[in-house]
């Protein structure tokens, strides 16, 4: 092959890329496998998951997915992770883009939605990236992101903007309501803020007061970028209604519609925003027209400012999305509509606060927070969380996100998680087991 | 054979400047540009106040087929744009010398000290591609 292209060794075909650049040592990246001894290793990887009775949310939620879901995503037409290359000779997958789009901007309240992007944490760092872009009256590239939102999606975001010269600044957060402080933002009083990050249920799985801190944001000329769960849109406020204008992006993981936990991915992340911003969104977005004898179909628009014609200049260059995830989501939400998210969930809350009321009655646990919550809790226990979850865990029970090594301040806290998929036994079951070991612990 | 009015200098980069009475300069894009670029469907202008190194890309027009910057011709600060660009971006189109200008700049030197082409030259420029 070097032959045929005219490059005498391996050597000559890297050598445009600057040295400074260059990995010198592939130390540590294993030898080669066959298909069988990947089939093997995925295999025993997968065992490892086992079926555990799962409590732990923290990011990826397990949902019930109707059957019908995956059985239509896996047909030919869709089956490709990619927005296909000849656009518009695939009228089909361009239609179920147009029709995703339609419903993120349905769920999120505001005007235009992209063709979805690679997953949460990434969609946070596009969005941090464009605030920057789009709020032209603010010069400091200074984003402020409260704890409260994940720390993997803080985490991502710092790496992917930090070498574009973007400040991104930790708001703390009151102990007492697990709510972003008033008082942090008070220390940029006067300050150029480009934008600001509100997640919404938070981390915490608490209820932020999102229309203060939206309206807070844009009397100082900050842009407000919404982080959302999409399951959440359908018992909560919109986030095109947060405060008198309401959040200019909205960005979050679609995992929750449709896309099974899968060993922590594939996922997709989504984007919206406002028609005033469009030209700023990352990502590609399929608009519906008409033909030339007027019948309508659907087409990629606003490709002017996408890497394939502004390179380096274009409004994002990571590459992918995850097409097929979105297709999942599309079908999901396709299937449970409107009124059958909205069942989901009130199920979840409802299942939610079912946990925590049993948990809490145990003693050695409580609820840390009194807020309003969407389907997660932070609990505060009487001892090393660890331990515990190592001794649920040998009983198939995964109890919940051990929180201390992002939040160690917290103590001893654990953030639990029910969605629909658990049911009042399985709740039941989580408490006696953890009950019992608590008592255990106490004799010992 | 594009259009270049000898009355104006020209930047390498297609940006055209014409000197006003007061001694700021307003700024545009050449025929040749425009008719490279095609039907303009935005035009992206930058915030008055803004201070500009000869050179530092300060706009962006953007036709079907691609978006593209426009450099700042000269050192300055910007004191105007042109609002009506938002609504009718093909004013560049149809008069890229005159209601298509898109900002006004208060020089922070002198205009011979910028690297700016004249007539003859930039139109061989153009001409060569």
């Amino acid at each position: 092959m070097l032959a045929a292209i005219g490059a005498p060794d391996l050597e000559a075909l890297f050598e445009e890329i600057p040295a400074e650049l260059r990995v010198r040592s592939l130390a540590g990246v294993p030898e080669g496998l066959n298909e069988q001894q990947v089939m093997e290793l995925m295999y025993a990887r997968a065992r490892q998951d086992g079926r555990p009775l799962n409590f732990i949310g923290a990011g990826a939620y397990e949902h019930h997915i109707p059957a019908a879901v995956w059985a239509i995503v896996a047909r030919g037409e869709f089956y490709s992770a990619y927005t296909p290359y000849q656009a518009e000779a695939s009228q089909g997958t361009l239609q179920t883009i147009y029709e995703y789009q339609s419903m993120i901007t349905a769920l999120t309240g505001l005007q235009v939605a992209n063709a979805s992007l690679y997953d949460g944490a990434t969609a946070v760092a596009e969005a941090c990236l464009m605030a920057v872009r789009a709020n032209r009256k603010s010069s400091a590239a200074r984003v402020l992101i409260p704890r409260t939102v994940h720390p993997n999606y803080r985490a991502v975001a710092q790496a992917a903007t930090g070498g574009q010269g973007l400040k991104l600044e930790e708001l703390a957060y009151l102990r007492a309501s697990g709510q972003t402080a008033a008082d942090a933002l008070a220390a940029y009083e006067g300050q150029d803020v480009t934008a600001l990050v509100i997640q919404q249920p938070n981390f915490f799985g608490v209820l932020e007061e999102v229309d203060a801190l939206t309206d807070w944001a844009h009397a100082r000329g900050a842009l407000v970028i919404a982080v959302v769960n999409p399951v959440s849109l359908a018992v909560l406020k919109p986030p095109g209604s947060w405060g008198q204008r309401g959040a200019d992006i909205v960005v979050g993981d679609g995992q929750p519609l449709g896309c099974p936990l899968s060993s922590g991915g594939p996922y997709f992340g989504f984007m919206a925003t406002r028609m005033d911003y469009v030209r700023q969104m990352p990502g590609r977005i399929v608009g519906r027209t008409v033909d030339l004898d007027g019948r309508p179909g659907f087409t990629l628009t606003l490709q002017a400012r996408e890497q394939h014609i502004r390179r380096g200049k274009a409004t994002s260059n990571i590459c992918t999305n995850q097409g097929l995830l979105m297709i999942a989501g599309t079908i999901y939400c396709a299937m449970m509509g409107a009124a059958g998210l909205e069942r989901v969930a009130q199920a979840c809350m409802a299942r939610t606060a079912e946990l925590v009321g049993a948990l809490s009655r145990l003693p050695g646990v409580r609820s840390a927070f009194g807020t309003a919550r969407f389907h997660e809790a932070v609990l505060l226990l009487d001892r090393p969380v660890a331990p515990l979850l190592e001794a649920l865990a040998a009983h198939g029970i995964e109890g919940g996100f051990d929180l201390g090594h992002h939040y160690p301040e917290l103590g001893q806290a654990l953030l639990v998680c029910a969605t629909e998929a658990r049911s009042a036994a399985d709740v039941a079951a989580y408490a006696q087991r953890l009950s019992e070991l608590l008592k255990e612990a106490r004799v010992a | 054979m594009s259009n270049v009015p000898t009355d104006l200098r020209y930047a390498r980069s297609h940006e055209w400047v014409r000197e006003q009475a007061d001694g700021t300069v307003e700024v545009g894009i050449s025929d040749h540009a425009q008719h490279a670029l095609g039907d303009l469907v935005f035009v992206e202008v930058p915030v008055v106040g803004r201070a500009l190194q000869a050179g530092e890309a300060c706009a962006v027009v953007e036709s079907v087929k691609a978006a593209s910057d426009v450099y700042s011709p000269a050192a300055g600060t910007v004191i105007a744009v042109n609002e009506a660009l938002a609504k009718a971006p093909e004013l560049i189109n149809q008069d890229p010398y005159g209601a298509g200008w898109i900002m006004r700049l208060k020089l922070s030197g002198p205009l011979a000290a910028a690297e700016l082409l004249g007539a003859e030259t930039y139109a061989a420029v153009a001409e060569a591609g």
